[in-house]
Order: structure tokens, then sequence, then C-alpha cells
């Protein structure tokens, strides 16, 4: 077991290191000048000049970004090892600073919105398989299947159109820190929280029905049914065990889809959180902010994808060989 | 739903090579699998209907879904305009219409673009094994360790604006799920004895790959690229939703959405329409990708 988690550390490694080169290669190598930020906001076609030629020169030449790329990429990462993210061209604050305000707001409404989809979905699902063909059966699969279609933005404008404007129940948008006034934060969480867990729950829910009913027609659920063990113990037991094994490895897919949609739930319900800020930095053409951001959500999802990895390997001996 | 099935004519197979007279059509088969339930026909009239709506925009739009109409802004529905105006006056049921076009050029243009390159590389990694399958793998590992919106919104965000870079952004956040996918269904074809015996007559490697292997592993790959047609949709809703896709004036259904979320109170059908419009595109063919899957797989056929 301790060789494989290592193995996969290593591997986790090489990936995050390559991860740091695509983004980097991605934000430099694509069209656009990164001094565009002293120019105004970034047009690809904008004739317009603000600075002569020498002194765009001088800029370029003092953010180090007339050098060789393999060099800048090496400086970036160097820095990057050392716990530096850089500093913003557009607002001048250190990007460590920007990221942790926001970060774990972000991280916040992640956590709730992955316990909720968790359950529900595992919930859902098993509930499903186990009633299967029944009306509900049949209608929580109809709803899931019309959940994964919905789009979380949409969905967003949708609960803000209802409950907002028609109900007037909850705020249309913005943000309280919980830790700041605990029970008005809540009022602020649950319409970004249901945007993304809608879509999530349906493909958890989807995912653990075709697992339970794999397993359901499995020899060694037949034997416990056949040895006279309850259906508790079964179902527990035999079947959610051995089902789980797919689920796992699907929980760092939806971690990925999680932060996905905090990029647009943060921008439909303006959260200042890290998916604005990155958005933001897009449109600002921040690369500073881009890289690091970018770089962040890698390293969060290679991380749970590592996590997921080792507990993999702990619910099921085979995988640790091979 | 049982026919009577007297078939002698001689037929073809799912990728279109003539077969000789089977006892029971495969394509027969397939059809029955896959029309046999509601669900998924529901599925293939939703997508039949948005590709005419596709091709035929020009003459199914009432009106021009760019030309501004100031003295007619924000109306609800009426004969005139089915699902009111915009915030510019511009028809709501035009842009939706028109709306389907753009959708569906990206969509299948990304997902091809994305399965011809996925597919060389999953390929390649199968077939020689190795080294290139490390290299190759670990590129993918790179590639899916940001989440699929954040790549695409990387490079759509600073590529610049227009229809080929979302286009790019989508197909390249593609590449690594069909590398995987192709490389996946490659190696367990590779097992079989046939490719041994086209080895062993002195066949070349690329001929292998092509004449061989690929015919056999593409089938489920039919499967995610039709579902890969909504992901992609979905994903361009949503960079035109947050600005970054299609540009404006062009009526992208991601940027009706956000068009139409500063006038909720006024007039909610701006921002709602389109997205159910995504969302019977959407559905559509996930439902037409879970049928095929039913019908070429039959380990699956009733389970999901």
């Amino acid at each position: 077991m301790t060789a494989y988690i290592i193995r996969r550390i290593f591997i986790g490694l090489i990936i995050l290191l390559l991860v740091t080169m695509l983004v980097f290669l991605f934000v430099r190598l694509l069209p656009g000048d990164p001094l565009m930020v002293f120019m105004g906001n970034y047009s690809p076609s904008s004739t317009i000049n603000t600075m002569t030629a020498a002194e765009h020169d001088a800029l370029m030449h003092k953010y180090g970004l007339d050098r060789p790329i393999w060099i800048q990429y090496g400086d970036w990462l160097n820095q990057v090892l050392h716990g530096n993210l850089g500093k913003s061209l557009r607002i001048g604050q250190p990007i460590s600073e920007l990221i942790g305000e926001r970060i774990g707001r972000t991280a916040y409404i992640g956590v709730i919105i992955f316990f909720i989809t968790t359950f529900g979905g595992i919930l859902a699902g098993v509930y499903c398989a186990l009633r299967r063909g029944t009306w509900i059966d049949n209608t929580i699969t109809t709803i899931a299947n019309i959940g994964m279609t919905v789009p979380v933005f949409w969905f967003g404008v949708l609960l803000i159109y209802v409950f907002g404007y028609k109900l007037g129940w909850l705020p249309f948008f913005g943000w309280r820190d919980p830790w700041e006034d605990f029970g008005y934060s809540c009022l602020y969480l649950i319409m970004p929280v249901a945007s993304v867990a809608l879509g999530g729950i349906a493909g958890m829910a989807r995912l653990v029905r075709s697992c339970m009913l794999e397993v359901m027609r499995t020899d060694y659920v037949r034997t416990a049914w056949a040895k006279g063990l309850s259906e508790r113990v079964i179902v527990v037991r035999h079947q959610l065990k051995n089902a789980m094994i797919p689920v796992v490895t699907a929980l760092g897919g939806t971690l990925g889809m999680i932060l996905g949609g905090s990029i647009f739930i943060e921008n439909v319900f303006s959260i200042p959180g890290m998916g604005r800020l990155m958005t933001a930095a897009i449109f600002d053409y921040d690369y500073q902010i881009v890289q690091a951001s970018a770089l962040i959500f890698g390293g969060i999802i290679i991380f749970s994808n590592l996590i997921v990895d080792i507990a993999w390997g702990w619910l099921d001996p085979r995988i640790r060989l091979a | 739903m049982a026919k009577k099935t007297v078939n002698t004519a001689p037929s073809q197979d799912a990728m279109g090579v003539a077969v000789a007279p089977p006892k029971h059509s495969e394509w027969r088969r397939f059809a029955r699998i896959f029309f046999g339930r509601k669900l998924y026909l529901i599925g293939f009239i939703i997508v039949v209907i948005l590709i005419l709506t596709a091709i035929f925009a020009p003459l199914i739009a009432r009106y021009d879904p760019v030309t501004n109409d100031l003295p007619n802004k924000l109306q609800g529905p009426s004969t005139e305009h089915w699902l009111g105006t915009d915030q510019l006056g511009r028809d709501i049921y035009s842009r939706i219409v028109w709306g389907t076009q753009i959708s569906m050029e990206i969509g299948f243009a990304a997902v091809f673009s994305s399965a011809l390159v996925g597919i060389l590389m999953g390929l390649a990694a199968a077939y020689f094994g190795g080294i290139v399958f490390a290299i190759i793998m670990r590129i993918t590992d790179a590639l899916m360790a940001l989440p699929g919106i954040i790549l695409v919104l990387l490079i759509a965000g600073l590529g610049g604006r227009g229809i080929g870079v979302v286009i790019f952004a989508l197909a390249f956040g593609n590449i690594a799920g069909m590398a995987r996918m192709m490389c996946g269904q490659a190696l367990s074809v590779k097992q079989n004895d046939y490719v041994m015996a086209a080895r062993s007559i002195g066949m070349s490697n690329w001929r292998i790959m092509w004449a061989q292997i690929f015919p056999n592993a593409f089938p489920p790959l039919i499967v995610g690229l039709t579902m890969g047609i909504g992901g992609v949709v979905l994903g361009e809703a949503g960079l035109s939703y947050l600005g970054i896709g299609v540009p404006a004036p062009a009526p992208s259904w991601g940027g009706m959405v956000m068009d139409g979320q500063g006038y909720l109170l006024q007039n909610p059908i701006i921002s709602l329409a389109p997205g159910v419009a995504i969302m019977l595109l959407v559905f559509g063919f996930n439902m037409v990708g879970d049928g095929i899957r039913d019908a070429i797989d039959p380990r699956l056929r009733g389970v999901l």
C-alpha cells in the first residue's frame, strides 16, 4: 500500500508540473498583449494605442516579457515553488493576497455542494435501484435525465426570477461571509448551492443507480440472499460497498464539475470568489492572476484525484498491484 | 413490439459496409432497440427537429435576428412576436431559431475536430504502448486536471473573440476525453487474434491501426461523440453567458440568457426561453447517445 501511495504521489507531481506548463503556454502563446492591462480592456482588434513603441518595449523589458518563454517559465515556476504567486499587473496587489481573500468563499460553497451532491445522489440512486420500475423510480430517473441537461447559469437566473423577484423570499444576488453573520449568510447561499447541486445530484443519482443495478445481478448477491441474510445487510454490506467503487472514481469528476460550476454561479450571483477573480482577470488580461488561479484549480483537482486513487486502492486491493 | 421479420435482402451494417445477407439484420435489431423506448424516440425526434431548424433557419425565423427595433422593445408574447421581444426590440423566437444554427455549427465542428485529434492520440497510445502510451496518457491527465470549463475559458478568453476561437477552445477541451475513450476501446480490440494475424502477415502498423483496430473500436465511440455534442453546446452557452463566447450581436443562446438577466422583471422570457432550447438540445443528444449505447452494447441493455 505504501509503495502504491508513493507511486500515486509521484504521478500526481508529474501531472502538476505538466499543468503548470500547459497553463503557462496557453497564457503566453495565445494572441493578446499582456501589457494591454495598461491600455484598458483587452481587445484584439483595437488599433488605439496609448503608448509609443518605445514605452511598450521598456515595459516589456521591465516585466521580463521580452525574454525567451522557457526562461520566463523557469522563473515563474521557481517563484511559485517559493510560494510567491507574483503580483497583479492591474491591481498591483500580491496575488496570494487576492486569492487568500477569495478562496475561502469558493471552498465553503464547494464543500457544501459536494456533500449535498454526494449524499443526495447516493440516496436517490440507491432508492431508485431498490425500487426499480416503480413510479418513484421513473419520476426520479426522468428528473435526473432532465437535471443533467440544465445549464448551471440558466438555472441560477431562473431561481433569481422565481425566488427573488416573484416570491421575494431570497436576495437576488450578492454575498455575506458566514463568519460575519451566519444566519443571514445562509440566505445568500441557498440559490448558488441549488444551481450547481441540481446537475450534480442528477448525474450522481444516475451513476449510483446503474452501479447498484449492476451489482444486484451478481452471483455473490444472489448467494447472500440464498444464505438468508437480512435485506439490510445485503444492501449495505454487499451491494452498496461494491457499487461504491466506480462512484468513488467519479468523485474527482464531481469536484471538477463543482469548481467549473463555481465560475458560473459566482458570476450569476456576484459572489467575490476565485471563479469571479479568474473571469475578471481574463477580461482584463491580467495574465499573472489567470496563471495563478488556473494553477490552483488544477492543483485542487490533482490533489483530490490523489485522494480518490488512494481511497480506491483501499476499497479494491486489486488496484494496488496494477 | 414483436414484428414478423422476414428479411432476405442484402443489407448494411452500422459502418455502412455491405455484409452478406444475415438471418437477422443487424441494422434492424439496432432500430428495434433504439426506437423501442419512448425516451430515445423522443430524443431522436428532438434532434431531427433541431437539425432541420438549424438548416432552414432563414425560412423558419420570422424576423432578422440582429436588427434592432427599439420602439417595440421588451414586449410580451403576441401574434406578431411569438415569444416577445428583447431589450433592443429583436424578436426572441427568431433569435432562438438562428441560435440553433450557431449552436449546431459549433457543436458539430468542435466534436468533429476533437474526435479527429483524440482518435489519433488514443489509437497511437493503445497501439504502440510503452513510452508513447505513457506520454499521451500523462498529457491527457494534465488536460483533464483542469476542470473542462476552465481550460476552455482560458483558451477562449485569451485567444480573442470569434466563433473560430470558441470552436477551437471547446474542441481542445474535448480532446483528452476522446483520446482516453479511443485508447480504452483500442486496447481491448488489440487483444484480438485477428490483429496478431494481421501483424504476422506483415501488415504495416498504419494499416493495422486503421483497417483492423479502428473500425472495431469505433462503434462505442459514437455514443461519446453524440453526447459530446450536447456537452459542447452547453460549454458554448456557458462561454457566451460569461461574454467570451460568440460575439454580440449574433444570437447565441448563452448570450441571450445574459442579455435578459437585467430585464427579468420586464420580460423574463428573454432569459428563460433560450435555456429551454439548450436543455432540449442537450436532452435530445443525450437520449440518442443512450439509445445507441443500448443498441450496440448488449451488456448494458435494459440496465439504464
